[in-house]
């Protein structure tokens, strides 16, 4: 029983800080409550603005290092873009990029300590990627009208396989918004959970013996686990702008 | 056993049980990185263009694992 009583000398648990709070008092949530996801989101809008406003204002033709950050970032979407879901797709370029930035940016600001990663949350990302959805869904039919669901009509495969076929693309498709969502929100969540976790070991050296061994390993690990969610917080912002464009490019291109 | 216990119990188990997935997923991830890295040392020139279908691949096969971390967390918090 000495873990028990140990894993009751904790202050916090790992899934606190992600809970939405008022920002000014008070505990009830309400539609305009301006809360710390709200705070987030705004830093988020700020800090892309800062960075494209203030960046691009010189239009050097030696770019300072903000302006290399921007192109940087513009030229690596454009080209994804056009590489994935081909020429026709730029004119989605903005909407493209903007989900790429927004991603990106909260994923990273959620890193700093004590901040609220607000792509941690499935009602955030949920909206992307339904918006996503439909935007492809709408695309697809304005484009190519009942010819979209050619997308379902795999017309390489033999006949007699080709309804077991369309049943199985009809619910990927469908299935599409819930995995979107969910891989972006679960994998920033697991992650800081798992720092959450090694950093409620890391007071133990007060506790008991055993203690002088965990605590250094649990830094150790914090600081291993930090690295790699500095890598999944870009990662999963690609994932999310790529599978975007896939989707497009099945919208635009819907023949097998 | 009360059934409150029990209910707690199961939950725990549950939750225990659900991420043996993420080893299905982890083993998918690795599957792809090992196989596209197996590819790309034969043929390094071809690798470059390809890297994009190498993280469309392991997405899909992570979000697999995903899942199952969620039914872990809804075992967990929501049930």
């Amino acid at each position: 029983m000495a873990t028990a009583e140990q894993s009751e000398g904790l202050t916090f648990h790992p899934m606190d800080q992600f809970i939405v709070k008022p920002l000014f008092g008070g505990d009830a949530v309400g539609m305009l409550t301006p809360t710390n996801v709200t705070l987030w989101m705004a830093l988020t809008v700020l800090a892309i603005t800062a960075l494209f406003v203030l960046g691009t204002r010189g239009r050097a033709i030696i770019p300072s290092r903000m302006q290399s950050v921007a192109e940087l970032a513009y030229g690596f979407v454009h080209k994804m873009v056009e590489d994935v879901a081909g020429k026709d797709a730029l004119k989605f370029f903005p909407y493209i990029f903007t989900l790429f930035c927004f991603i990106v940016f909260s994923n990273f600001l959620g890193l700093l300590p004590k901040a609220f990663t607000t792509t941690s949350h499935i009602a955030v990302t949920a909206v992307m990627a339904v918006a996503v959805f439909l935007t492809v869904t709408i695309v697809g039919f304005v484009k190519n009208g009942a010819g979209f669901l050619s997308l379902f009509w795999v017309s390489s495969a033999p006949l007699a396989l080709r309804p077991v076929l369309a049943l199985i693309e009809i619910i990927s498709y469908f299935v599409r918004p819930v995995s979107h969502s969910i891989r972006l929100a679960g994998n920033m969540m697991a992650g800081h959970a798992v720092i959450k976790v090694f950093a409620a070991f890391a007071p133990l050296i007060l506790l008991s013996g055993i203690g002088v061994v965990v605590t250094p390993l649990s830094i150790l690990a914090i600081t291993a686990m930090y690295g790699l969610e500095i890598l999944v917080a870009f990662i999963q912002a690609y994932v999310f702008t790529i599978l975007t464009c896939v989707y497009l490019k099945d919208a635009l291109h819907p023949h097998h | 056993m009360e059934l409150a216990a029990a209910a707690a119990l199961g939950k725990f188990i549950g939750a225990g049980l659900a991420c043996i997935g993420m080893g299905g997923s982890a083993m998918g991830v690795g599957n792809v990185a090992g196989n596209f890295l197996a590819g790309a040392l034969r043929n390094p020139s071809a690798a470059a263009g390809q890297t994009a279908t190498l993280f469309i691949g392991i997405a899909f096969a992570e979000a697999l694992g995903i899942f199952s971390f969620l039914v872990a967390l809804l075992l967990m918090f929501a049930v």
